[in-house]
């Protein structure tokens, strides 16, 4: 197979680079400069059959037009909002991603959050290696266990979140575009009442048209001056301006981040807030996730190039 | 009552519980007398309860101080810093605050595992220096599937383990002795018990027994990969045994609410990214404090009013 070409959007993980470099014809998107990209997807059209992206650096139809032999891209990534499914769709190509393997991580990271701004693990951390403990205690937290938590979006990511969350006595309620009869949980079929209803805000659904912004000035008015919101969806679930001045203005009492509209730009107000916490994308970054990922990854595309069924396809 | 001396023997930290204290009774802080040694004999006859936390209770030499002595009670779980053996001598009460702090020490041990694991406070602090526009972060350790193992499988050790389950965590655990009916894996000794996970909690009492619990034999078998967590009282472990396992990396990380010699906190621990160092916040939120503060004056009104006491311990 070392024929085939697969472009590779930009540097993801040094195992997925080099089992496809010892597998494939491999292109590094990043190595060209940007002024000679055109250029080289046309000198390279032929060769280039698949391509893989991850949720920083999509496939938009620009990049599907230029590459007419491409049949596959597989994604290092669970969400898929930076492919263009519709023209994919239309062109036969088949689309994978990486669920299930990064479902624990995402769904940790998450309680992480909530636990890390609750109880002010960053800030406590700064006050002991800055030396102030020796003037004086640190002062009061707020509590977990118990407090309601609302989550948007009850799918894979979702459930693991509920699960975790139930064990610290925690009432679960949730937001998603259908009700799930199976589920044990109190449902609202608007995001506006489940903000109403709960202390902690968790968005883990997909990015789509329809949940851009789904956490906008009246949700998080209705989450409140009590409330925090934690986000390991995506950037575009919150409207970002509207969350900074929230929080600024003591109208949110914290939010616990691990994505934003525009990566790795980080709204400057944000990075003095003590009731925040900031993470840079590492919902599925630690080396046993990743390792599954890149596997997956390259299943995909052995299955695909050995005309075998795909495990993981989106379409 | 307001006539009967409290002896308020910790630093007056909370302003609800001092509050509620003075309302009730005439308090005194120890904290804010100059001359300790002349306060304690002016006043020798009339304090008849001490309040002390997890820093500073009511020791064999202070209790020899004040001969009228009826009850203490502490803002706390822990009693290490009473002595028990004087307290049933002299037939003083004394009381804690079990129950309603297990929740939020519990929640803190997840919080450290996963904060040490993940590496949370190293990632946000890369976020805010701006580091993330040159680079990602690197990778850190999945929590979810990994190994806990618990010293202690009272109220809080076993509200660890629950949280942990949730976390798909096989449990295991040392304790005094086996406890029956319970699901998870009996180790028979410590190092058995660290040889055997990948994450290592301490919630046991501190008891001249414990004391030093987890000592170079203990951090060796939980090796390079694994990580400590002490929620329980700085004396559990041997700090520079711990501190220079840290440093030569033959200890893989640690989530510390505890040490020592509280506030002082190992210096060579501050350049570690695969540590995090809390000040002994294990019950500090708004909540658990006020109901920590209404059973110590719930128990010291029972004992004064000849009512069973709330929390007895003796």
């Amino acid at each position: 197979m070392e024929s085939i070409g697969v472009l590779l959007m930009c540097p993801m993980y040094s195992y997925l680079e080099q089992e496809l470099q010892s597998r494939f014809n491999l292109f590094k998107l990043w190595q060209q400069p940007p002024s000679k990209i055109t250029e080289f997807l046309k000198s390279n059209q032929r060769t280039i059959k698949a391509v893989v992206s991850n949720a920083r650096v999509g496939v938009d139809a620009q990049l599907i037009d230029s590459l007419p032999n491409l049949e596959i891209v597989a994604s290092f990534s669970v969400g898929f909002d930076k492919i263009d499914l519709k023209r994919c769709e239309e062109k036969g190509i088949r689309v994978t991603n990486t669920p299930d393997v990064l479902t624990d991580d995402v769904a940790d990271l998450g309680i992480a959050l909530i636990l890390a701004v609750l109880r002010k693990i960053c800030p406590c951390d700064g006050f002991v290696r800055s030396g102030k403990w020796k003037d004086g205690d640190f002062g009061l937290s707020t509590k977990f266990s118990s407090k309601p938590v609302g989550i948007v979006g009850l799918g894979r990511i979702g459930s693991a979140i509920a699960k975790r969350a139930q064990a610290f006595g925690c009432s679960i309620s949730y937001h998603s575009r259908t009700q799930k009869p199976l589920k044990p949980y109190k449902y609202y079929d608007n995001i506006v009442d489940l903000a109403k209803n709960c202390s902690i805000l968790v968005v883990a659904c997909s990015l789509t048209d329809e949940t851009r912004h789904i956490v906008n000035r009246e949700v998080i008015d209705a989450l409140g001056p009590r409330g925090i919101l934690i986000n390991v969806g995506r950037g575009a679930h919150v409207d970002e301006p509207e969350l900074v001045s929230a929080l600024l203005e003591g109208r949110l009492a914290g939010a616990g981040l691990d994505v934003y509209e525009d990566e790795p730009e980080v709204p400057e107000p944000l990075l003095r807030l003590d009731n925040v916490v900031l993470l840079p994308h590492v919902g599925s970054d630690t080396v046993e996730t990743c390792n599954a990922m890149a596997d997956l990854v390259l299943a995909n595309l052995e299955a695909h190039f050995n005309s075998r069924p795909l495990p993981t396809p989106v379409i | 009552m307001e006539s009967i001396s409290v002896l308020m023997t910790c630093p007056p930290v909370h302003p609800y519980l001092v509050e509620a204290l003075e309302k009730r009774f005439t308090l005194h802080k120890l904290d804010s007398v100059p001359d300790k040694p002349q306060f304690l004999s002016s006043h020798r006859d009339s304090i008849r309860a001490v309040v002390g936390n997890a820093a500073a209770g009511a020791d064999a030499e202070l209790i020899d101080q004040l001969p009228k002595l009826e009850i203490v009670s502490s803002y706390s779980v822990g009693l290490d810093k009473i002595d028990l053996a004087k307290c049933k001598e002299k037939g003083i009460r004394v009381t804690n605050t079990p129950d309603v702090l297990t929740d939020d020490v519990a929640d803190l041990a997840l919080g450290l595992m996963l904060a040490v694991l993940r590496r949370l406070c190293e990632s946000d602090r890369y976020v805010r220096s701006g580091l993330w526009k040159k680079g990602d972060y690197k990778l850190t350790t999945k929590f979810s599937g990994k190994t806990v193992g618990i010293i202690g499988l009272g109220r809080i050790g076993m509200a660890i383990a629950q949280r942990a389950e949730a976390f798909s965590c096989p449990i295991s655990y040392f304790s005094r002795s086996q406890k029956p009916g319970i699901n998870y894996k009996y180790h028979p000794s410590v190092v058995d018990l660290a040889a055997n996970c990948d994450i290592l909690v301490v919630a046991c009492a501190l008891t001249p027994e414990t004391r030093h619990i987890i000592n170079r034999e203990v951090i060796d078998a939980l090796g390079p990969k694994g990580v400590l967590i002490n929620i329980g009282r700085g004396p559990h472990v041997d700090e520079a045994e711990l501190v220079s396992a840290l440093v030569e990396g033959r200890l893989g990380g640690a989530g510390l609410d505890v040490f020592q010699d509280e506030p002082n906190v190992p210096e060579e621990l501050f350049k570690l990214e695969n540590v995090v160092l809390l000040p002994h916040v294990g019950s500090g939120t708004v909540e658990t404090r006020q109901a920590m503060a209404d059973l110590v004056v719930g128990n010291l009104e029972a004992h004064f009013l000849n009512k069973p006491l709330l929390t007895p311990v003796v």
